[in-house]
C-alpha cells in the first residue's frame, strides 16, 4: 500500500490506464483534425470521435446526435443554462435551481439575473433533497428551465430527478441536470429520467481532464440552445472550436468502462463506504451529513464535532480528503452546501468528505479508519470545546467573542 | 497550501496542552474566538507574587496554524513578566512560524488570548482590565 491514500475522488479521479491506452494514438500518429473532410488524417480522427460519441450515448441512453462535446461540465452547464435562457427568451425568463448546486450552475444563474432572468433558488431539506411541493409551487407560466443536480458533489445525495422532470414538463419547462458526480457511478438514463439537458465530465469517471459533454434532447421536445462560443460551427453549431480528439476518445472509453463495470463497482464501493462510515461513527459526537438512503455509492461526509476540519486534515496527513471548513482570513465561511442542510457553522467546520473510487482498496479504507480515529482523538485532546462538552457545559449558552 | 516546518512541529508535538484551575486566584484564563468562525483558543497563565508567569497552558479548536500559534505563545509566556507578556505582538508569531497571509488571523487570535488571560488575572486580583485594542481582522 502506497501513501498518501487518495480519497478525494469527488474532486477528480485518476485516469484509468485503459483510457490512457485508448487515447495515446490520438496524440501521435492519429493527430488529425476531425473537421478535415478531405484526407485520411481527418477521417481517422473523425472516426475516433464518432466512436466515442457512440460510447457516451450508450452510457446515458441517448442517440449520438444528442451529444455536444465541451471542455468539461462547467462549460456544459454554462452552455445549457445561458443557451436555453437566450433561445427561449420569448417564452419566459424564469429559471428554478437549488441552493446546493455547484458554482458552475449558481454563478451562471447569477450572471443571467443581471441580464433580466428571474431565478428561484430552492432550499433543501435537512437531508439535502429538495422539496417537490416547493418546486411545484415555484413553477410559473414564465418558467423556462428547472436545473437541479443529479448527485451532490459534497454529500452525494441523489435528487429525485424523475419526479422533478415530471413537474417541470407538466408546467411546460425544460429540465436540465448537472450530473457530473452521477454519470458513470449510477445508472443514468435520459429517457427514463425525463432529462432534456445534462452536463457531465470525463475526469470524474477515470477519464482525462479538459473534456466533458452536454446532452441536448432532439426528440420530444427538440431542445435548442444558442451557441456561447462563435467560430467554425462544430458540434451542430452549438459549440465551435476544434475538437479535443484525444480527450473525446478518452471520455468515450471512460464511459464504456463505467457502463460495463458500474453495477459491480457500485456494490463494492458502497460496501467499503459503509464500512468506513460505521467504523467512524462509533466515535462519539460524529454525524453523517445528508440523506443516507438516496445517495451515490462512494461518498461519505462526516462531521466530527468539536474538531476543526482543516486542523483534522493536517493530522490525517497520509489521507487526501477534503473538508467543508475554510479557515482563511479571506473567507471564514464554511461550506454553503452543508449550511443549506441547516448544519450549524461549527458542524460544517468539522466536516470531512471521503470520496472513494475505482482504485480504492479495502486495505486503504482500513488504514483510513485508523488514521482518522487517531486524528480525531488527537485533536479532541487539544480542543477546549471538547473539554467543555465533556464537563457538560452548553456551548450555545457561551457568549463567544466576535472576531 | 504547505505548512512550515515549525507549524508542523508545534502541531504534531504541541507544547503545554492542558488546563489550569480557572478558579485559582493566581490563574488567568482567556477564551477567544467562536466555534462558528472555525477557531476557539483557551489560553491560561499562572502568575507568582513577582508578577512572573510560571506556567502556561492552552487548548485550541482550529486549523494547524491556530494550534501552532497558541502552542508557541505558551512557550514564550513561561518565565515572562506580565508586562513582557503584554508586549508580545502577533507579528512575532507570524514571523517565527512563517505563517502565510491567510493565516495571520490565527496569530491575532493568539495575541488576543494572551491579553484576555492577563485581563482575567488582573480583574481577579482587584486591578482594572486593560483596554484591549480592537483586534485587526
Amino acid at each position: 500500500m502506497e501513501l498518501p491514500i487518495y480519497l478525494d475522488n469527488n474532486a477528480t479521479t485518476p485516469l484509468d490506464p485503459r483510457v490512457l491506452e485508448a487515447m495515446l494514438p490520438y496524440f501521435t500518429n492519429k493527430f488529425g483534425n476531425a473537421a478535415s473532410r478531405n484526407h485520411a488524417f481527418g477521417w481517422v480522427a473523425e472516426e475516433g470521435v464518432d466512436y466515442a460519441r457512440e460510447q457516451v450515448a450508450k452510457l446515458i441512453g441517448c442517440t449520438e446526435k444528442e451529444i455536444i462535446f465541451t471542455s468539461g461540465a462547467t462549460e456544459a452547464d454554462n452552455l445549457a443554462i445561458k443557451g436555453v435562457f437566450e433561445m427561449y427568451a420569448d417564452k419566459g425568463n424564469h429559471i428554478i435551481t437549488a441552493t446546493t448546486e455547484h458554482k458552475a450552475v449558481l454563478d451562471t444563474c447569477k450572471h443571467l439575473e443581471k441580464q433580466g432572468a428571474k431565478v428561484t433558488y430552492l432550499n433543501v431539506k435537512e437531508d439535502g433533497l429538495i422539496d417537490l411541493a416547493e418546486l411545484e409551487a415555484a413553477m410559473t407560466p414564465e418558467t423556462i428551465l428547472v436545473t437541479i443536480m443529479y448527485g451532490n458533489n459534497e454529500i452525494g445525495v441523489i435528487q429525485p430527478v424523475k419526479e422533478i422532470s415530471a413537474i417541470a414538463h407538466k408546467h411546460g419547462a425544460l429540465f436540465m441536470t448537472d450530473a457530473t458526480q452521477a454519470v458513470g457511478k449510477i445508472p443514468v438514463d435520459v429517457n427514463a429520467d425525463g432529462i432534456d439537458l445534462m452536463a457531465f465530465s470525463a475526469h470524474k469517471m477515470y477519464g482525462p481532464k479538459g473534456v466533458g459533454a452536454l446532452y441536448v434532447r432532439r426528440k420530444g421536445p427538440r431542445v435548442k440552445v444558442t451557441a456561447q462560443m462563435d467560430g467554425g460551427g462544430h458540434e451542430r453549431g452549438m459549440r465551435s472550436g476544434t475538437l479535443n480528439v484525444p480527450g473525446i476518445v478518452g471520455l468515450g472509453k471512460a464511459c464504456e468502462l463505467c457502463r460495463l463495470e458500474m453495477d459491480e463497482e457500485a456494490k463494492r464501493l458502497s460496501a467499503l463506504r459503509d464500512k468506513l462510515e460505521s467504523a467512524l461513527t462509533v466515535l462519539e459526537e460524529s454525524y453523517v451529513n445528508g440523506n443516507v438512503e438516496h445517495r451515490l455509492p462512494h461518498v461519505a461526509n462526516i462531521s466530527f464535532k468539536y474538531v476543526e476540519g482543516e486542523g483534522l486534515m493536517m493530522a490525517m496527513k497520509d489521507l487526501a480528503v477534503s473538508s467543508g471548513s475554510a479557515c482563511t482570513s479571506a473567507s471564514l465561511e464554511p461550506s454553503y452546501v452543508l449550511k443549506a442542510l441547516g448544519l450549524s457553522d461549527d458542524l460544517a467546520h468539522s466536516s470531512i468528505r471521503f470520496g472513494l473510487g475505482r482504485f480504492t482498496t479495502e486495505e486503504e479504507v482500513d488504514y483510513a479508519i485508523e488514521n482518522t480515529k487517531k486524528a480525531v482523538n488527537h485533536l479532541r485532546d487539544l480542543s477546549p470545546l471538547w473539554e467543555m462538552f465533556k464537563e457538560g457545559i452548553d456551548l450555545s449558552k457561551i457568549e463567544w467573542a466576535e472576531h | 497550501m504547505a505548512y512550515s516546518e515549525k507549524v508542523i512541529d508545534h502541531y504534531t508535538n504541541p507544547r503545554n496542552v492542558g488546563t489550569l484551575n480557572k478558579e485559582a486566584k493566581n490563574v488567568g484564563t482567556g477564551l477567544v474566538g467562536a466555534p462558528e468562525c472555525g477557531d476557539v483558543m483557551r489560553l491560561q497563565i499562572e502568575v507568582n507574587d513577582e508578577n512572573v508567569i510560571t506556567d502556561a497552558k492552552f487548548k485550541t479548536f482550529g486549523c494547524g496554524s491556530a494550534i501552532a500559534s497558541s502552542s508557541l505563545a505558551t512557550e514564550w509566556l513561561k518565565g515572562k513578566s506580565i508586562d513582557e507578556a503584554l508586549a508580545i505582538d502577533n507579528m512575532d508569531l507570524v514571523e517565527e512560524l512563517a505563517l502565510p497571509p491567510v493565516k495571520i488571523h490565527c496569530s491575532v487570535l493568539a495575541e488576543d488570548a494572551i491579553k484576555s488571560a492577563i485581563n482575567d488575572y488582573r480583574v481577579k486580583n482587584g486591578l482594572e482590565a486593560l483596554e484591549l485594542p480592537k483586534s485587526h481582522h
